[in-house]
């Protein structure tokens, strides 16, 4: 069951033009909402189909619809600042199909009533960023976007933007700063985007295969969608393989298959005759799981969330037997202490500490205490190191950082304390 | 997408750059509806203008979005692709993240380093070149990665690193080309792209049509 790459699976060469687009019924979706059925009924029929957000939080499309506020204008912002590691789907939505999410685009705001419309792409993709424009470029000219589309009276503007290299920007209070002109740092909430967002006018803010999803909806309806897939984790999603695995990728699945059949079917299982170690179920993010615990665990939203780590951004890293997993915790947490925007103290100083405890453990210079150190550090940004984290910063970054270190510890102390002990233990 | 009037101090101030950037500004400005959100595009266009962010070109971007200079060099300093120094022709970014590490990355900037004599975090080979480590760039199903100007080739080994290297010391492109780079330095990618486009970068910024830094065709 395709959703979203049936089409540049079918068209290698060409599925990101216009002609391709619609010679496939592209367009066919953005006809019958404006024209047929209407801005309710698209709304109802996402809600309908349950769909939730791909870009991490997996919270429902359609829920988040309805929290936005009547005041006019309002703004719909599509996240395409992809940046968690080991996340590449967008990526390929973007540059292979963006005629399909700027359909989307339409759906949407012409759904709640919305005139302006931008698509957030980080700075590091240049040629997914060219691709997207130029389909922006094309939906003007067949009038598609701009003045009143359809004869319907209704006006869109999309607007282009790149980042420039800020993780934080994929938090969606940060992406709006940065899109105010502002550094990228996060607000508090509330208020949410929906009530006071861009320019402290509502604001939706939707992840890029979120809306790429809706032209499959309007033109199969909400119910359909629905019924793809587990109850709570309805439809098919993008996941990103990566790591040690021999066949990685981007897979189009419909969720429910246990880790086992994705990692060693679809996955085709450890290169050169090596052994699973562990594995990030959904982004550097989150917390690891081992074989040992988890291979038999259904790959869905919920399942994954009550085995104390998520789904997050659908991206799945493998570690095999050879794997220094303290230079791995290492280097994500070298990630998050770069990519800390700075205004809280815990993520602050807490991620770059525990960079610098890492580099201590790793150069032979480790002590015992380090262990305590490092989960103390953990719990001062996140305390009672639950999953999912409890927080004492304003976005989720800091508390992201811990999740490698607890999973390390949790897991594999008995290798951390062999490192420090002057024993090898690696693979 | 509305016109744009400037100013008589608007217009000085943007008189410094070219008419193509001038072009460019006013069209960037006419595509957000409060002018401090062209501050980012604007920046690019800065860049373009002077190769790198300069104060001057912060001080033009300021008075095109009504900011102060110290509100524009507050959004220049957080974002790691805003270079506030000169930097090579050939920007060489090695991902050294999670999934490019797992994969040998180290080995490859290692590479590149020794092959350029260039050290992470540096410019030098008599300004052609300037290295870096960098994080996730979503690639990570072609590990392990590296960027020239912005532009990707994947599936890279430490020995094809130091072919690139050469290449470019030794001549090197005027656009800097994906397609080009991939097909003669790359390996395995995260997805086949399609067909070959011809659009590159021709200075270590994102090459994007509306930021006047992109050359070549479609």
């Amino acid at each position: 069951m395709k959703v979203l790459t049936e089409r540049m699976e079918a068209h290698r060469t060409d599925s990101h033009t216009m002609e391709r687009y619609e010679a496939t019924g592209g367009y066919s979706a953005m006809r019958k909402g404006l024209l047929d059925i209407g801005a309710e009924a698209i709304a109802a029929e996402v809600k309908a189909s349950n769909i939730r957000g791909r870009g991490g939080a997996n919270f429902p499309a359609g829920v988040k619809w309805g929290f936005l506020a009547p005041a006019k204008p309002a703004y719909l912002v599509i996240n395409g600042d992809e940046s968690e590691p080991g996340t590449f789907k967008d990526r390929q939505l973007l540059e292979r199909d963006p005629h399909q999410l700027i359909e989307g685009v339409i759906l949407t705001s012409f759904a709640l009533g919305i005139n302006h419309a931008f698509i957030y792409i980080r700075g590091e993709y240049p040629k997914p960023a060219r691709r997207v424009q130029h389909a922006v470029d094309a939906a003007y000219e067949k009038g598609y976007v701009g003045k009143d589309i359809l004869g319907t009276g209704f006006d869109l503007d999309i607007t282009v933007h790149l980042g420039a290299g800020a993780y934080i920007c994929g938090e969606e209070s940060a992406l709006l700063n940065s899109l105010e002109g502002r550094r990228g740092e996060p607000r508090l909430k509330p208020p949410f985007p929906a009530v006071a967002g861009l320019y402290a006018k509502p604001t939706i803010v939707n992840n890029v295969e979120t809306i790429s999803n809706v032209p499959w909806i309007i033109n199969n309806g909400g119910i359909a969608y629905a019924s793809i897939g587990p109850d709570t984790s309805a439809g098919t999603r993008m996941i990103s393989l990566s790591g040690h695995i021999n066949n990685p990728g981007n897979y189009e699945i419909v969720m429910g298959m246990t880790w086992r059949e994705l990692i060693y079917e679809l996955g085709g299982g450890i290169p050169d005759g090596r052994e699973l170690k562990a594995w990030i179920p959904g982004g550097s993010s989150a917390p690891w799981f081992v074989p040992e615990e988890h291979l038999d665990t259904p790959v869905t939203i919920d399942d994954v969330g009550k085995h104390g780590s998520m789904m997050g951004s659908g991206a799945i890293i493998i570690m095999d037997d050879s794997t220094d997993l303290i230079a791995a915790a290492h280097r994500i947490v070298r990630f998050y202490a770069h990519e800390s925007c700075g205004q809280c103290t815990p993520c602050r100083e807490g991620t770059s500490w525990m960079e610098r405890i890492f580099n201590r453990i790793i150069s032979g210079q480790g002590r015992m205490a380090d262990i305590d150190l490092l989960l103390d550090v953990c719990d001062g940004i996140s305390p009672g190191l639950t999953w999912p984290p409890a927080m004492t910063t304003i976005c989720p970054l800091g508390p992201s950082a811990t999740a490698p270190v607890v999973s390390l510890m949790r897991y594999f102390r008995d290798e951390v304390e062999a490192r420090i002990g002057g024993e090898v233990a690696v693979g | 997408m509305r016109d744009v009037v400037l100013s008589a101090e608007e217009t000085e101030a943007i008189n410094a750059w070219s008419a193509e950037s001038q072009g460019l500004a006013r069209e960037i400005l006419g595509k957000y509806p409060e002018k401090r959100s062209a501050v980012m595009p604007l920046l690019y266009v800065s860049m373009i203008e002077n190769r790198y962010v300069t104060n001057e070109g912060m001080k033009v971007v300021s008075i095109l979005t009504g900011l102060t200079a110290a509100q524009v060099q507050a959004v220049a300093s957080f974002y790691s692709m805003y270079k506030r120094e000169e930097l090579g022709d050939y920007l060489v970014s090695v991902c050294t993240s999670i999934s490019c590490f797992l994969r040998g990355a180290d080995d490859v900037l290692a590479a590149v380093e020794d092959e350029s004599g260039v050290p992470d975090g540096e410019t030098g080979g008599e300004g052609k070149f300037s290295v870096e480590h960098i994080e996730c760039n979503g690639a990570c199903g072609g590990a392990p990665v590296v960027l020239v100007n912005y532009e990707m080739i994947e599936g890279v080994t430490p020995d094809k690193a130091r072919e690139l290297v050469k290449w470019l010391r030794d001549g090197g492109p005027d656009v800097v080309n994906t397609e080009e780079m991939q097909q003669l330095f790359g390996g395995e990618r995260a997805f086949d792209w399609g067909i070959k486009e011809l659009e590159g970068a021709i200075l270590p910024i994102p090459a994007f049509g509306p930021y006047g830094s992109v050359k070549g065709t479609s």
